[in-house]
């Protein structure tokens, strides 16, 4: 009982991390990047599309997942679909009522939220399959993911393009501002730059692994023939 | 006259949907590899986009004005409904044309460029020509976006590239060039 709750709890926080950084939707997966480029120019605006996509996700995937076995196969996508939209519908009266500086800002992009892949990708690959904890851990681990990828982004560009960082200054007055960042143009170059950054460090990761396993193997050739020879002796 | 035409270059060039709102970057980056598809998937593209105006517009007039919660509902279920009942009929009536089409229209139905179209479109205000003119330029402009995309990436495949750029880091690189360029279009507005 004490084992199985504590492997329960470990494959939960295998979940959440998973997500995080081994399969980035943004940066490994490549997947959701209409809005992670259109509304990450200054990193208030990303950070409010990243909780809102959360948002969705997370209430969409718990609602999938009770669901889970009640949804026909056959129309599974249609009703994906639909229960994303309402949220989604929710989400963008919400920021109107409440927030209605950050919803003129993002505009039509909350609605385009329903058209996101990272979040019909997650009902269709997993929350559909799985338990309810699972898909709620699953869901808050990309959900989180998503928004590090944003915020990251957002942060970037809004730090070069306009010299200030949540509209606070950073430089003195003799910086002058990237504007490209800001534009259409510097979300595609930073985001592809961010991607290099990440093959760079991939790489550097798989290249230290295969020194590691290439001396494991040498030592253990090594362990092997001494072995071998030991017993021949003894056998002689 | 005059006014639709500039509906149309807007849409086209200056305020092309992939390059400068980021819509449909999806198929832009995974699927132009070969010039020959992309430019079928642009033209499934324009065709899905003109029904989803009659269908934005049709909603927008007659049915949302008494429940404006359903609005983005009803525009992802009708559109999808109606692209599929389009796809049977022309499968039944011109077999050829649903070859060219064929396996895009279902795939590009919940892209974000077409809800993003009906949503653009209803919220400028516009009438059922505007509408239509406006889903042509949008179609248009996506399908050169695809179309330019799949040619340079082309021309890249001969190329000796590091291996560390490959793949969807160079797209990106390659899609910010492409999309500095339009930037120049806009120039078109001030000047009038």
């Amino acid at each position: 009982m004490q084992a199985s709750q504590t492997s329960d709890r470990h494959r939960i926080a295998e979940e959440f991390l998973k997500g995080l950084w081994n399969d980035n939707p943004v940066f490994v997966m490549v997947l959701g990047m209409c809005p992670v480029l259109a509304v990450s120019n200054t990193a208030i605006n990303s950070l409010a599309m990243g909780l809102s996509t959360m948002f969705v996700l997370v209430f969409s995937s718990l609602l999938v997942s009770t669901f889970r076995k009640l949804i026909p196969s056959q129309v599974r996508i249609t009703t994906f679909i639909i229960i994303i939209a309402t949220f989604v519908t929710l989400v963008d009266m919400l920021l109107a009522a409440h927030f209605p500086f950050i919803h003129k800002e993002l505009g039509a992009f909350i609605s385009l939220i329903v058209v996101n892949c990272v979040i019909l990708g997650r009902q269709e690959a997993f929350s559909s399959k799985n338990a309810p904890k699972y898909a709620l851990a699953d869901a808050l681990g990309v959900s989180a993911g998503f928004v590090f990828a944003l915020f990251c982004l957002g942060s970037i560009r809004e730090i070069l393009g306009n010299g200030t960082f949540f509209n606070l200054p950073l430089f003195g007055a003799n910086f002058e501002p990237w504007v490209i960042m800001i534009l259409p143009p510097g979300g595609f170059f930073s985001l592809g730059f961010l991607l290099l950054l990440f093959n760079r460090i991939k790489q550097k990761r798989d290249a230290a692994k295969s020194q590691l396993k290439a001396a494991a193997s040498w030592k253990q050739n090594r362990y092997t023939t001494e072995y071998v020879t030991e017993k021949d002796e003894v056998d002689l | 006259m005059g006014e639709l035409f500039w509906i149309f270059i807007s849409a086209l060039l200056v305020n092309n949907f992939v390059l400068a709102y980021f819509l449909g970057i999806c198929p832009f980056l995974g699927v132009s590899n070969k010039l020959e598809t992309s430019f079928r998937l642009g033209l499934a593209n324009i065709f899905v986009m003109l029904i989803t105006a009659v269908c934005a517009w049709v909603l927008n007039t007659l049915i949302l004005p008494y429940a404006p919660y359903l609005r983005l509902i009803s525009f992802i279920i009708v559109i999808a409904s109606t692209v599929q009942f389009v796809e049977m009929a022309i499968k039944k009536m011109s077999p050829e044309l649903f070859r060219a089409l064929g396996i895009f229209l279902p795939l590009i139905t919940t892209n974000c460029a077409i809800l993003g179209l009906a949503l653009f479109a209803t919220n400028k205000g516009y009438d059922l020509l505007e509408s239509l003119v406006y889903a042509l330029g949008a179609g248009g402009g996506v399908t050169l976006a695809f179309v330019l995309m799949a040619g340079i990436r082309e021309e890249s495949k001969i190329l000796d590239i590091p291996k560390i750029v490959e793949g969807t880091a160079l797209s990106l690189i390659i899609a910010g060039v492409l999309s500095l360029t339009f930037m120049g279009f806009a120039g078109m507005f001030s000047s009038n």
